[in-house]
């Protein structure tokens, strides 16, 4: 048993005022012909950092990896690393490795070979290279294959050999580009774990370019929400899931109800008066709200009970009567209709084996929630 | 095995009829003892024999064996790297008319590229010969180099490149030992093809060719104009044979690949 008095550290360097950031990227633009994939663009990324870029297909994330790696080259702007502007640097004499979205293994090579590659374009001398090599093909596990070529292995070791080769150079900074994307959904789930594992011990700084949320809520310590070459948010999986600052990243993460209504400032909150005839939605907020302001209120389908009698404990309660019911094994999504048409998704977790079937389609059910649970979004 | 239609099969004997019954006339003819290049007199090999006492055709089939390794040489170096800067190069001023002239040789009659070639060497050379022949084939044979190896170049995965010189290889290193070694079979069919078009280009080469560089195919036109001599016969089938062997060697050395690779993948899945 590990000590379970011990403290646990916690690794949050963007909230020290007197860390430096390892990378800054410094009102950074870049513009393709007319078309702008990166839009002024302020960030700090801090050593040690699992930093998830998370966005659409044409949100502008692959282009600021790139434009990390050194195969793109800024509009406007700077790039800092560990203080210094790389942005002339060119990609071969960055301390930065990228692994490919495809793994770029070069066919010719052996998986050895492979992972040598960088290492023998080092000044390391030739013995020490080999022991590098020994050591990435372990910390991988592919001591096995490193007489193979790439097409003699399968995708998830070819993928375990691009990590080792990217790795091999101990860079200060390690760029995956959609790594698991090729993968099936065991094999990623596994490799996740795995390479949070590798990073805790190697203690690069990773950053990792995915539009899949999931993999970005499990592996990454702090997740910059994308679109249209801007960032929407940057903050950690949990500050992005449980406190989103718009309706954009609610939506973009996981499932979210979105209710549209008008405020009014009460004592210790305010309600929000989405329909004639329903009683308003109690909630707390820190923003500043003023009397009739048009906000949308973001509750997850989870932080709400489904229940034949409203729980009296929480602030909340609304009435309807169910549309349709989505059996997930570990859960069951309810799609509840309220009185004034409002669909809302409710999930209840499934505790018990064999519980019997509470509710079934048209069935009246009362939806009730506490007035913390959702989040008031005024963008 | 599907059975062929009669159609099918019928249009397939004719084609083939079409392509190779000359070729295969002269074989047979090469081996007939007679004097007389039309009449069968017999199976014979005595014109290989002379054939090979015949010094006018061994300097020339030696001339054309240099020109044609000389031309393959020059033209894979000048055609890749060609190729290279118009996939890889970017956007550059010029380059959709670059690239549209690379295609212009390949379309040009032969008489028009050799007259002008004769007047461009005149200019410049006291002498023409070998090296005014070779520099005329390498003009056209590495435009099809080029075009060989842009088509490669064209379905290479470029990350591969993006990976070297994130691992720290200069642009150079990045070209010989990552893109050099994909692109080879291309760069080999590349050379062949050189090889092969400067080995029968008779045109060109008698345009700018001089004293002392009589090629194969101008020495065989020449004589043939004085009459068929049978060691033509013995000469052409020799070569039948060599791009023959050639073309087998090369495309069972592919397929070989092909199938090891394809049973490498199975075992690695």
């Amino acid at each position: 048993m590990a000590e379970l008095s011990k403290t646990p550290v916690v690794f949050a360097p963007w909230n020290d005022p007197n860390e430096k950031p390892l990378i800054q990227f410094k009102n950074v633009t870049k513009r393709f012909g007319d078309f702008t994939a990166i839009d002024n663009l302020t960030l700090d990324i801090y050593a040690k950092e699992f930093f998830a870029l998370l966005g659409p297909s044409g949100c502008g994330k692959t282009t600021l990896m790139r434009m990390l790696a050194g195969f793109e080259m800024p509009s406007e702007g700077q790039i800092l690393l560990g203080g210094q502007d790389i942005v002339k640097v060119p990609p071969n004499k960055r301390p930065v490795n990228m692994m490919f979205q495809s793994y770029a293994l070069f066919p010719h090579l052996s998986v050895f070979d492979n992972i040598a590659f960088g290492l023998r374009r080092s000044d390391m001398p030739k013995d020490q290279i080999k022991d590098r090599v020994a050591e990435m093909l372990r910390l991988t596990r592919l001591e096995k294959f490193a007489k193979r070529k790439p097409h003699q292995i399968s995708g998830g070791q070819r993928q375990r050999v691009a990590l080792a080769r990217s790795l091999a150079k101990a860079p200060k900074l390690l760029l995956l580009d959609e790594p698991l994307g090729a993968l099936d959904k065991k094999l990623r789930n596994d490799t996740q774990f795995e390479l949070m594992d590798i990073q805790e011990k190697t203690g690069t700084t990773f950053v990792i370019v995915t539009h899949d949320q999931e993999e970005a809520m499990t592996v990454a310590s702090r997740i910059a929400v994308m679109d249209n070459g801007k960032l929407i948010q940057v903050d950690t999986p949990s500050g992005i899931y449980e406190e989103p600052n718009s309706v954009y990243v609610a939506d973009f993460i996981g499932d979210v109800n979105i209710i549209e209504g008008n405020a009014k400032v009460v004592d210790g909150g305010i309600e929000i008066h989405y329909a004639e005839g329903a009683a308003p939605i109690h909630a707390k907020t820190d923003k500043h709200i003023t009397d009739g302001q048009r906000v949308s209120y973001a509750i997850r389908p989870e932080k709400i009970a489904v229940t034949s009698e409203p729980m009296a404990d929480r602030a909340n309660h609304a009435h309807g009567t169910i549309l349709d019911i989505g059996y997930l094994g570990h859960l069951s999504s309810y799609f509840v209709t309220l009185g004034n048409g409002q669909k809302v998704e409710a999930s209840m977790t499934n505790s018990r084996r064999l519980s019997r079937r509470d509710f079934t389609w048209e069935d009246n059910v009362w939806l009730s929630w506490t007035d913390t649970a959702g989040v008031v979004l005024t963008e | 095995m599907k059975k062929m239609s009669w159609f099918n099969l019928t249009s397939l004997t004719l084609g083939f009829a079409f392509l190779y019954i000359p070729m295969i006339i002269l074989v047979i003819f090469s081996f007939n003892g007679g004097r007389n290049v039309a009449i069968w007199g017999g199976f014979s090999t005595k014109w290989y024999g002379e054939l090979f006492h015949d010094e006018k055709f061994l300097d020339a089939a030696w001339v054309t064996l240099r020109v044609a390794f000389a031309t393959a040489t020059l033209s894979t170096v000048l055609g890749t790297i060609t190729a290279y800067v118009l996939v890889r190069g970017g956007k550059f001023y010029g380059r959709t008319l670059f690239s549209g002239m690379t295609y212009a040789p390949l379309v040009m009659p032969d008489v028009i590229l050799g007259l002008s070639l004769l007047l461009l060497f005149k200019a410049m050379f006291n002498q023409m010969g070998m090296l005014t022949i070779v520099l005329a084939h390498t003009t056209f044979a590495m435009c099809y180099v080029s075009v060989v190896v842009s088509s490669r170049l064209l379905t290479f995965d470029q990350s591969l490149e993006e990976a070297a010189s994130d691992l720290g290889a200069s642009a150079f290193d990045t070209f010989i030992n990552v893109t050099l070694p994909n692109i080879a079979p291309a760069v080999i069919s590349g050379w062949l093809l050189a090889f092969t078009l400067s080995l029968d280009d008779l045109v060109i080469a008698s345009f700018t060719t001089g004293p002392g560089a009589t090629t194969l195919p101008i020495e065989i036109f020449s004589e043939v104009r004085r009459g068929v001599k049978p060691q033509i016969n013995a000469l052409s089938t020799i070569m039948i044979a060599i791009v023959t062997v050639g073309v087998l060697i090369f495309s069972f050395s592919s397929k070989r690949r092909t199938l090891k690779r394809i049973a490498d993948e199975q075992q690695a899945n």
